[in-house]
């Protein structure tokens, strides 16, 4: 790791105030460093907090204490440097797959002459495939296919960092299984720096380089980090049996059911 | 194939030979009340010329339909200008709800009746005077409804708008009135309905011209098919305006391109 971290989350608290002078403490003493070009992946049970720390990084939450450097400057608000991907798609509906991208592109991409926006859209439109679906609507598309829109509009910005709140949670697992390859092959092309929470043990294995654990709520933090040592392309199939997949698969679910296992809800 | 037939054609049918029964009943009991046929061939005869003018409270009812439309549309027109920014500002900011709301409670449930005398005293002139009652009186759905279409905008939407740093005037454009835009047209709707209620009873009151002026004249020139006639005229171009506001949100609504 270089002496200066890419993403730097420097000891961040998080508490939410729930009126009448009382407060929920989400997160307390976050401190995580992520290089550039890595994916990184999130996990945890149901309401330790996750969201909460990508929206933090995205900026569309305020963070009560501590400070999240990206670069070196500070985040205290909402940009496109940071793209996120919503769980939901967040697809204009009144908007087709072509213009949701290109109203994105248009907006970040200033600098694009208009045959250039064209081009830049349909580059992004490329990359994940969905050239026979420019022009149809968000509702006319399967939700994997409006899911890579949300993928493909993300991108399309030119990011510093990509950031995925359950992106595939809402999907099959074909689909999902699908979307992964997808992910994995246009991340390896465009070199992203991703952050991608998942409840998902494979999908964390498969997709990361490094899984973060967290601990359970309130005053939830970072329990453990493990590096998944794989090289990639990885293969889905070819990992089923692969060791250190089993190693790091054996050690979230060692994690997750055992030593922070959840016994309420 | 027999059930629709039945339901299409027969039912109303029946529907209609029952109001006829009943109004035939009612002509016999009282002395002088138009009959069905009788109605029907004042209809003809006044539908037959109804562009004639014979100057200043003798006009075709085509004419008399024709100036109270255009009243309609000057309140309506005004009732939209004022509605959708004020609406707009309301389902934005919390702070201009706060502000607006007392107000908008108080006025809505006010008749237009009672707003008639005022605005004649201010304006001394009768066109004005429909055109603001029609105005004061149908601007309700459409700040109401307006605010609500945005308000109804999700979190995700407004969280892309964050992220892309969208300005407050892109945020309106791209992303507030497209949601919006079908609630608006709700609003205009039943607005454009209040606006055809209202300016039966202001033209009543203020006399000159105008369908509602027209339905009391003949009132007190006994003439009362012609009431009856206007009664069926009103509901005909209520009818036709709703019709039409219908197509016109629809166009506008996304959710009815020729999708869900
Ligand atoms: N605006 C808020 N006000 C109060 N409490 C909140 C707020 N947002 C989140 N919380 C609380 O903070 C905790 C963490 O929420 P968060 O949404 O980050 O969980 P999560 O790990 O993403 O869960 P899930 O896996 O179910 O999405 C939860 O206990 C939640 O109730
Ligand atoms: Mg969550």
């Amino acid at each position: 790791m270089s002496a200066k971290p890419f993403l730097n989350i420097d000891h961040v608290d998080k508490i939410f105030p729930l009126g009448k002078g009382k407060e929920y403490v989400a997160l307390r003493d976050v401190k995580l460093e992520i290089r550039e070009n890595e994916i990184v992946s999130i996990i945890g049970h149901s309401g330790c907090g996750k969201s909460t720390i990508l929206n933090l990084i995205a900026g569309l939450d305020t963070i009560t204490k501590g400070v999240i450097l990206l670069e070196d400057r500070e985040i205290n608000a909402p940009g496109p440097e940071r793209a996120v991907v919503f769980q939901n798609h967040s697809l204009l509906p009144w908007l087709t797959v072509y213009q949701n991208i290109e109203m994105a592109v248009k907006k970040v991409r200033d600098d694009l002459h208009p045959k250039e926006v064209r081009d830049h859209v349909m580059r992004y439109i490329d990359l994940v495939n969905l050239d026979h679906a420019k022009d149809k609507y968000p509702a006319e598309i399967s939700g994997g296919m409006k899911q890579r829109v949300g993928i493909a509009r993300a991108l399309s910005i030119e990011p510093k960092v990509l950031l995925m709140d359950e992106p595939f949670g809402a999907l099959d697992s074909l689909t999902r299984a699908n979307l992964q390859d997808h992910l994995m092959r246009i991340q390896m092309q465009t070199g992203n720096t991703v952050i991608i929470i998942t409840h998902d043990v494979d999908e964390a294995v498969l997709l990361s380089d490094r899984v973060i654990m967290m601990t359970n709520g309130p005053e939830a933090t970072i329990g453990e980090i493990l590096e998944v040592n794989l090289p990639r392309p990885r293969e889905r199939l070819a990992l089923q049996h692969n060791e250190e997949y089993l190693r790091c698969r054996g050690a979230i679910v060692e994690f997750l059911y055992s030593k922070f296992a959840k016994h309420d809800d | 194939m027999l059930l629709k037939t039945i339901n299409t054609i027969a039912l109303p049918t029946l529907l209609f030979g029952v109001l006829i029964a009943v109004w035939s009943t009612v002509a016999i009991k009282i002395p002088g009340f138009p009959t069905p046929i009788e109605t029907w061939n004042e209809l003809l005869i006044v539908l037959s010329d109804p562009m004639y003018d014979n100057g200043a409270g003798d006009q075709g009812i085509a004419l008399q339909l024709f100036s109270s439309l255009k009243r309609v549309f000057g309140g309506f027109a005004l009732a939209i200008a004022v509605g959708i920014p004020v609406g707009l500002l309301i389902g934005m900011s919390k702070i201009a709800q706060t502000a607006f709301n007392p107000y908008i409670q108080i006025l809505k449930p006010v008749s237009p009746l009672a707003w008639l005398p005022l605005a004649l005293f201010v304006f001394k002139d009768v066109d004005m005077t429909a055109i603001f009652v029609i105005f004061i009186t149908s601007i309700w759905p459409i700040i109401i409804n307006t605010a609500l279409g945005v308000r109804s905008v999700s979190d995700d939407f407004i969280n892309v708008a964050r992220v892309l740093q969208l300005t407050a005037f892109e945020r309106v454009f791209q992303i507030i009135l497209p949601v919006a835009v079908p609630f608006i047209f709700t609003g205009m709707r039943l607005s454009l309905g209040i606006a055809w209620l209202v300016i039966v009873a202001a033209e009543m009151l203020t006399g000159g011209l105008g369908i509602g002026f027209w339905i009391w004249d003949e009132y007190n020139n006994l003439n009362y098919s012609h009431i009856i006639i206007g009664i069926i005229l009103i509901g005909v171009v209520g009818y036709i305006l709703d019709t039409i506001m219908g197509f016109i949100a629809d166009h506008f609504d996304y959710r009815k391109r020729g999708r869900v």
